[in-house]
């Protein structure tokens, strides 16, 4: 058993756990009510074959009629063929659709044109192209596309803008990865998805835990104190915290605030979208 | 005297104040079919929660043909209803009416807007200034709106005006899933209702919506309680529910006998004391 099955097991007097009686109705009624409310009944995700999109796929089927729900796998070349295999393993035993396309003849030539490209430029590129295919699959499918970044990664800044972090509804937004392995763990997602190390399959090899530098469950455990419960830095480093981790997730949560609001607007009028034209989301639904 | 009420615990559409008022009725026909005196709904049930810029255009003057309507159909049963009043003098309101036997008996514009979290209703909407009881055929009534019952003065206020029958409008969103018993906010409000209920010996009919607007689900959990605390009748989470009870002003009677504490509230000491409070804040 490893680091995260054992966090998947965690006792309830943890303060990141969650209970599962409250949070999968919760998320649920939210798939199903935003959905159909707005007239859809069919929701579309990319399904990696990581922990996140398992459980935001796992929560659709769950909320909807399987029949509803269709699976996007989006391989690249050099992407892990278990990523693939889990996913296409999920879909079945979920019976909902799924459909594979590579997205190696899309990006390969792109990448061609420009050889000194870091991995970190590819791995956006990927993701952005993997969003296009999700929106025009949607479209396609009269269906809303699905969310799959957790409150941990949107945090951090952690995913692509515009690329995996685009959605429609994300049922898993406001859960920390530690919640999402606990809910998977409920949910009974394969063992071989809840148990991997969690990885973007960026470049091979390529592990979360070691591009960030600590482990989700540490980055959690400051997080859930820093912003749920609003604690000072003085109370942080009392609970053990150590200054140096505090001020580096302090500043990556800074500098991606960008990441999780639109796009800056030149204020010129007298009512302006975002900062006097504001009306919900769910407007007209 | 005994009397049924029932509680529509409905989901609104939001910004549709036309649909809202279709389910309104059907909630008022099903009110009649259950033979209820009176029926109570949530808080803006007629427009639904997240308005943000659409406060002005869901808004009704309570000489609106919506409400005409609906003071037609208490002169069958009263009704309890949360909207967006707008006043003469153009100022928006999240406001709730007590409608019975065709009229207007009292309206209650929320006085504690919370604007804070994820909370901004102090952008959208003006502020009452009154917590007031009023006589209803059921006795003595009073409304609080939501944010309005997370303040205890107000429904010292509104005990100590007479109340009989606490009527709480809400729009309670789904917070807080870590304990192992029920959602925070279920709990938090199970707690004001029955402290409310008990120690002002008075019964508490709660109305919260269910649906979900923008990502925020409302929790529902409608109930009643009450005067000696105890759970009347208790609506089910995350559903649409018309939930009934049956209420006798014999049970309050018995809680102010059992424990007579309004008798011995010492309304003297408390306005003195917050006089004295209140001269030493303004220096």
């Amino acid at each position: 058993m490893n680091a995260h099955t054992e966090a998947a097991l965690r006792k309830q007097d943890d303060p990141l756990w969650v209970n599962p009686e409250i949070v999968l109705p919760l998320l649920e009624g939210f798939i199903r009510d935003e959905i159909t409310k707005v007239g859809i009944s069919n929701v579309v995700l990319n399904l990696s074959g990581g922990i996140d999109s398992a459980v935001s796929c796992v929560l659709a089927a769950r909320a909807m009629p399987p029949e509803n729900v269709t699976a996007l796998m989006l391989p690249y070349k050099t992407s892990h063929p278990d990523s693939l295999g889990d996913a296409q393993t999920l879909a079945r035993q979920l019976g909902i659709r799924s459909m594979t396309i590579s997205v190696t003849e899309q990006v390969d030539p792109y990448f061609e044109k420009f050889p000194d490209m870091t991995p970190l430029r590819k791995a956006n590129k990927m993701a952005r192209e993997r969003m296009t295919i999700l929106y025009d699959q949607a479209s396609a499918l009269d269906a809303l596309p699905l969310g799959t970044s957790n409150k941990t990664e949107l945090l951090l800044g952690y995913g692509t803008i515009y690329g995996d972090m685009a959605s429609a509804l994300n049922p898993i937004g406001d859960l920390y990865k530690t919640q999402v392995w606990q809910i998977a763990r409920h949910l009974g997602v394969p063992e071989e998805i809840v148990s991997k190390k969690p990885t973007a399959d960026l470049w091979p090899g390529q592990t979360d835990e070691s591009e960030l530098g600590f482990t989700y469950e540490k980055a959690d455990r400051l997080l859930y104190h820093m912003i749920d419960r609003r604690r000072s830095r003085a109370e942080l480093e009392r609970l053990g915290f150590e200054p140096a981790f505090i001020q580096e997730l302090e500043n990556r949560v800074k500098r991606s605030q960008f990441k999780r609001r639109l796009p800056l607007i030149a204020k010129v009028s007298m009512r302006t979208i975002e900062s006097d034209f504001r009306y919900p989301r769910d407007w007209g639904r | 005297m005994g009397f049924k009420v029932g509680i529509a615990q409905i989901a609104p559409a939001l910004g549709d104040v036309h649909e809202n008022m279709k389910r309104i009725e059907r909630c008022i026909e099903r009110a009649l079919d259950e033979k209820t005196d009176l029926v109570v709904f949530p808080e803006l049930a007629l427009t639904g929660y997240t308005l943000k810029d659409m406060v002005p255009s869901v808004s009704l003057r309570l000489d609106s043909p919506e409400l005409k309507r609906l003071m037609d159909a208490s002169e069958r049963l009263s009704i309890a209803v949360g909207f967006v009043e707008e006043s003469p003098d153009y100022r928006f309101f999240n406001s709730a009416a007590y409608l019975e036997k065709g009229k207007i008996l009292h309206v209650h514009r929320k006085v504690y807007l919370p604007n804070y979290g994820m909370f901004e209703e102090n952008r959208d909407f003006a502020a009452g200034s009154r917590f007031r009881a009023f006589n209803a055929e059921f006795g003595r009534c009073g409304i609080l709106i939501c944010e309005d019952m997370w303040h205890p003065s107000a429904a010292y206020v509104i005990a100590q005006d007479g109340c009989e029958l606490l009527i709480a409008l809400s729009c309670s969103p789904a917070r807080g899933a870590q304990s192992d018993g029920d959602l925070y906010s279920a709990d938090a409000w199970q707690t004001l209702n029955r402290v409310y209920a008990h120690l002002y010996s008075q019964y508490v009919l709660y109305a919260n919506r269910v649906g979900y607007e923008d990502g925020v689900g409302y929790w529902g959990g409608s109930e009643a309680i009450g005067p000696d605390g105890s759970v009347v009748a208790r609506a089910k989470q995350f559903e649409e529910q018309f939930l009934t009870a049956e209420l006798s002003s014999d049970a309050v009677r018995r809680a102010r006998i059992a424990s007579p504490l309004l008798r011995d509230e010492r309304l003297d000491i408390t306005l003195r004391e917050l006089k004295r409070i209140d001269r030493k804040r303004e220096k």
